[in-house]
């Protein structure tokens, strides 16, 4: 695991609403590795979001480095971060930001349609169990299945990394552990970097490693020796 | 917030969604201007008009009934006088001149009116603007009317040369004056008033008596009626009466040309009040609803709330249309301004085609009220269905989310029918469908705005199909020369004579009145010999017709007035030579867009009067080089009445109607651009503001901007496009409407749309809907993706 994706060093990020000055991040230092799972866990307004923000190019820091591969990320400009996200991240969001007008199919073909190497996306669909209901629109899914179909839609692309923001976060515990299932099925199958930000502890076990967040900062970073599978967790 | 205190809590935040929503509500706001603009702008140069015609009228004893003889003695105006229904009567010498002015190469027209010696006229009273009457028997002193006077810069002192009945006579203006008679200046045959052509010269009767040879006698009466007089009955009695004396037969106000020509641009006025601001309280209405129906769904779950603390459904739908109100105050607002502005503006036009002595700016408050009244009607019953969808809201159900809206295929989609359409147009096809009150409203308001841009647009076509018509396959002489008195023929070969003339057409006119059962109508019978080159007759289809050897060709307009068609039956009464009534057969129906046209064989017309051959003019084609010979001639011929130059009349016609029409399409585009751009730019809006979640989620997903933008965009696009042929239709439609209530028996309009017309209104709409678009994407590039993926739909 030497082959590094994501450096970020002293990353600092404040909003400044009038005269209120908030630091979100303040001074992260971390490293993701090629096809490693991490679980960065922290509660809300620790600043895990901020930085998986700044990774996905939707935000960027205040000062600092953060660099993917040997991309700059700090340097580019509105342009290129929209090409960065378009060829190499995978989003998954807690609300599933689906396209209500776009069936399951087509909320993934859109994004396979703007791909370079693209899987079909019945390919995507079926990788997260979601086959025989790809024509039906999202007001016609289960929170889970809608979600799924947000995971197909990310990794359709065969993206680098897949960044997942509370994917859980909106769903019970059953289909929850449906939800990591596919998360990890793909990470193991196509190798591909995911990070996924939870408040949910119970999570933090399949990951191959956990960035423990407070106050702006990664507090601690933990190894799993054994990782468990999504099964075996609840909530 | 000092300036909130006391304000309540409903009230300031009307305040602040005001402000927040303010391009919107100022973009709904002025199409509702639009309206009353076009409504006030109408309406009050309508009454303006004719409230000052009417104080113009009665200040100066504008006749009621008219009539010319050859030669009528001077009792006979008594007897007139003393008939039943007469008020007033005047007789007076009214002659026609050729004048001959320093610097000026053609021959202008003049028309000689007496004025009562030793006493003031009673009828007809000039105004006098400057200067005095000519003295009593002063043969070398006139009164010219204004327009003549500043059209050659001439003033009390100057003078110029006049033939009266072929004795050339220098005349010294004395003074300048207008008259109700003469509101509409126009020369004997002229479509439009040529101020440099035409003069109206007021003279001493004693003067004129002595030059026409018309001592103790008259040639032309007005006559005032008594308030409970039958105007008909009373023109009879004239007629009867005239008839030993040369009379042409008498005619009521309405027929007396410039009053006819004031008639018709009254009408039109009329017409426009009606059909252009129905289309923006239209507009309007459909934009509050939209918008409003928005900013409810959007504050539902605020309404819910509002609700649940104890405000009464009253007080939130009253909140919601104070909204509306003010939005419509606004648009009443500006809508007030521009009418009195714009109002005032055609008011002061129509003083330079008409003239009068003074214009009254009608400014009647109950116009404004009417106005405003239903501009606020149009605006609530927009936002009626957003304010009862408010009002049945019950706050347990407000306070949740809606339930998300739910997508269906596109109709035909499962035989793979979209298959090559991208993701992002499916998308926007989908949402189309989804909410197709709201596509086929957006499409609508935007094909009003194509509509009204045919509808102004139009206007140039068929100018130019009037003209070609007229001007190019009608009436291709060079000139028309009048007589002084029905000639014989032979005058037509003086006339060929003459230096440079190449071809003589000569022509006979007859007063007479053609009757159809109880429809009547007072034209001009016009004789012209067979195989005319210069003038020639065109049937319905503009193909050239002959005169038919026996009958009567009648245009379309004196056709349909008269309710005739070919094969028919027409009564000619006579109003000239040996008078009574002849039974003619209509053997065609042609068109011609000027006047009222009754013609038939010279030869045929000699038989019908019965008083042997004669000719009232010529037309005649001629060497353009030798032109100021001609001229030079003309002005020495003692024959000649009065002459009218086509070329001349031509340049007029367009210089005239080009000021009048590129006045009212400048008007007509800006609104139509209003229209275009609010209808748009709301629609864009509120679509923005319903898809933001979607447009931030393709940002994440790797969509650039301009992809973005293209989502929301296709969309409106697909309904502009779809809008263009609708809209072409409803401008049809309008035009077709228009055309029928511009109709008079002075002209009428042809119907022709050109391809480029429609192509031109299309133009305009879009580039305003594409503007209004820029203006949008503004905001999907300052779209909040980070915001957008935190919440919650």
């Amino acid at each position: 695991m030497s082959d590094i994706v994501f450096e970020a060093r002293d990353l600092t990020k404040i909003y400044r609403t009038g005269e209120v000055e908030v630091r979100a991040l303040n001074g992260v230092d971390l490293e993701l590795y090629a096809g490693e799972l991490v679980v960065l866990l922290g509660p809300s307004g620790s600043g895990k979001s901020t930085l998986l923000n700044i990774l996905g190019g939707l935000d960027r820091p205040t000062s600092g480095v953060c660099r993917f591969r040997h991309l700059d990320l700090t340097r580019l400009d509105d342009s290129s971060l929209t090409a960065y996200r378009r060829r190499y991240v995978g989003f998954v969001f807690q609300f599933y930001n689906l396209i209500p007008s776009l069936t399951a199919r087509e909320n993934v073909a859109l994004v396979t349609e703007i791909a370079d190497n693209p899987m079909s996306p019945c390919e995507a669909l079926e990788l997260v169990g979601l086959g025989p209901r790809i024509d039906h629109f999202p007001a016609e899914l289960s929170g889970g299945e809608q979600q799924r179909v947000a995971i197909a839609r990310a990794i359709a692309k065969r993206p680098e990394v897949l960044l997942c923001d509370e994917p859980t976060g909106a769903l019970d515990s059953h289909t929850g552990v449906r939800v990591l299932e596919a998360i990890t099925a793909v990470n193991a199958e196509l190798g591909t970097t995911t990070a996924i930000i939870t408040h949910n502890a119970a999570i933090k076990d399949i990951a191959h490693r956990v960035c423990i967040f407070a106050d702006g900062r990664i507090a601690e970073t933990r190894v799993n020796a054994t990782r468990v599978t999504p099964a075996e967790v609840s909530w | 917030m000092r300036v909130m205190a006391g304000i309540s809590a409903l009230d300031r935040k009307l305040v602040r969604d005001l402000a927040r929503i303010w391009p919107q509500a100022l973009a709904i706001a002025l199409v509702l201007a639009s309206g009353v603009a076009t409504l006030i702008l109408a309406i009050g140069a309508y009454r303006s008009l004719e409230e000052t015609r009417r104080l113009y009228y009665t200040d100066h004893a504008f006749a009621d009934v008219f009539a010319t003889a050859t030669r009528a003695p001077r009792w006979v105006e008594t007897r007139i006088q003393e008939m039943p229904g007469v008020a007033l009567a005047e007789a007076r010498i009214a002659r026609y001149a050729v004048l001959d002015i320093e610097g000026m190469i053609e021959p202008a027209t003049g028309l000689a009116q007496s004025l009562p010696d030793h006493k003031p006229s009673i009828l007809n009273r000039p105004y006098v603007r400057a200067g005095r009457p000519p003295e009593p028997g002063a043969a070398s002193e006139v009164m010219v009317n204004e327009t003549f006077a500043t059209a050659h810069a001439l003033r009390i002192g100057d003078g110029f040369h006049a033939i009266l009945n072929g004795h050339k006579r220098r005349l010294t203006i004395v003074g300048i004056a207008l008259s109700p008679e003469h509101i509409y200046a126009i020369g004997p045959g002229d479509l439009m008033p040529d101020h440099r052509r035409f003069a109206v010269m007021w003279m001493s009767e004693a003067a004129l008596e002595a030059a026409y040879g018309l001592d103790g006698a008259f040639n032309s009466i007005t006559l005032k009626l008594a308030s409970d007089a039958r105007e008909r009955e009373v023109i009879e009695r004239v007629d009867e009466v005239l008839s030993r004396y040369g009379g042409t037969g008498a005619y009521a106000r309405a027929d007396q040309i410039s009053h006819a020509f004031l008639d018709a641009e009254l009408k039109q006025l009329a017409a426009l009040s009606r059909v252009i601001p129905p289309v923006f309280l239209l507009v309007s209405a459909f934009l509050l609803n939209m918008t409003l129906q928005r900013m409810i769904a959007l504050e539902r779950e605020q309404i819910g709330l509002i609700k649940a603390l104890g405000y009464s459904s009253f007080a939130v739908g009253a909140h919601y249309l104070k909204l509306v109100s003010l939005i419509a105050l606004v648009g009443i607002a500006i809508g007030f301004a521009l009418g009195t502005w714009f109002g005032a503006s055609l008011t002061r036009l129509y003083g330079k085609f008409f003239q009068f002595p003074f214009l009254v700016f009608e400014r009647d408050g109950d116009l404004y009220v009417i106005a405003a009244a239903l501009t606020l009607a149009a605006a609530c019953i927009g936002a009626l269905r957003a304010v009862l969808d408010a009002l049945a809201l019950a706050p347990a159900v407000a306070m949740n989310p809606p339930t998300p809206h739910r997508y269906g295929h596109l109709p035909g989609e499962a035989s793979g029918a979209y298959r090559w359409l991208s993701q992002m147009t499916v998308m926007s096809l989908r949402n189309m469908i989804r909410f197709p009150m709201r596509a086929a409203l957006t499409a609508l308001g935007l094909a009003l705005a194509v509509s009204l841009l045919v509808l102004s647009l139009f206007t140039f076509d068929a100018v130019e199909a009037m003209i070609d018509s007229t001007f190019f396959r009608s009436q291709r002489q060079h000139a028309t020369i009048n007589f002084t008195d029905d000639a014989s023929a032979r005058v037509t070969a003086d006339v060929r004579n003459l230096p440079g003339v190449l071809r003589v057409e000569p022509f006979r006119n007859a007063g007479a009145r053609l009757k159809n059962g109880h429809l009547s109508r007072r034209v001009s019978l016009v004789g012209r010999p067979a195989g005319t080159v210069l003038t020639q007759q065109l049937d319905l289809d503009l193909k050239p017709v002959a005169v038919p050897e026996d009958g009567i060709l009648l245009n379309k307009r004196l056709a349909d007035v008269l309710s005739l068609r070919r094969g028919d039956f027409v009564e000619v009464e006579l109003l000239e030579g040996h008078r009574g009534t002849r039974w003619v057969r209509v053997t065609d129906v042609i068109e011609s867009y000027i006047g009222l046209v009754a013609l038939m064989r010279i030869d045929r017309l000699d038989v019908l009067l019965r008083d042997g051959r004669a000719v009232s003019g010529a037309d005649i084609a001629y060497d353009q080089s030798r032109e100021a010979d001609l001229f030079r001639e003309i002005k020495r011929t003692p024959k000649v009445n009065s002459i009218e130059l086509q070329r001349r009349v031509l340049t007029l016609f367009r210089a005239t109607l080009a000021e009048n029409i590129n006045m009212m399409t400048s008007i007509y585009i800006g609104l139509a651009v209003i229209v275009a751009f609010g209808v748009i730019y709301n629609s864009a809006r509120i679509q923005l503001s319903e898809r933001a979640r979607d447009l931030a989620s393709l940002r994440v997903l790797g969509f650039h901007r301009s992809e973005v933008a293209r989502v929301l965009f296709t969309e409106l696009a697909l309904l502009a496009l779809l809008a263009q042929p609708l809209g072409w239709l409803i401008g049809y439609w309008l035009s077709w409407i228009t055309i029928q209530s511009f109709a008079s028996d002075l002209y009428t309009t042809p119907f022709v749309i050109e391809t480029a017309t429609y192509g031109k209104a299309s133009l305009v709409t879009l580039a305003a809907a594409i503007a209004s678009a820029f203006v949008v994407r503004k905001r999907i590039d300052k779209l909040d993706l980070v915001a957008v993926l935190k919440t919650k739909e």
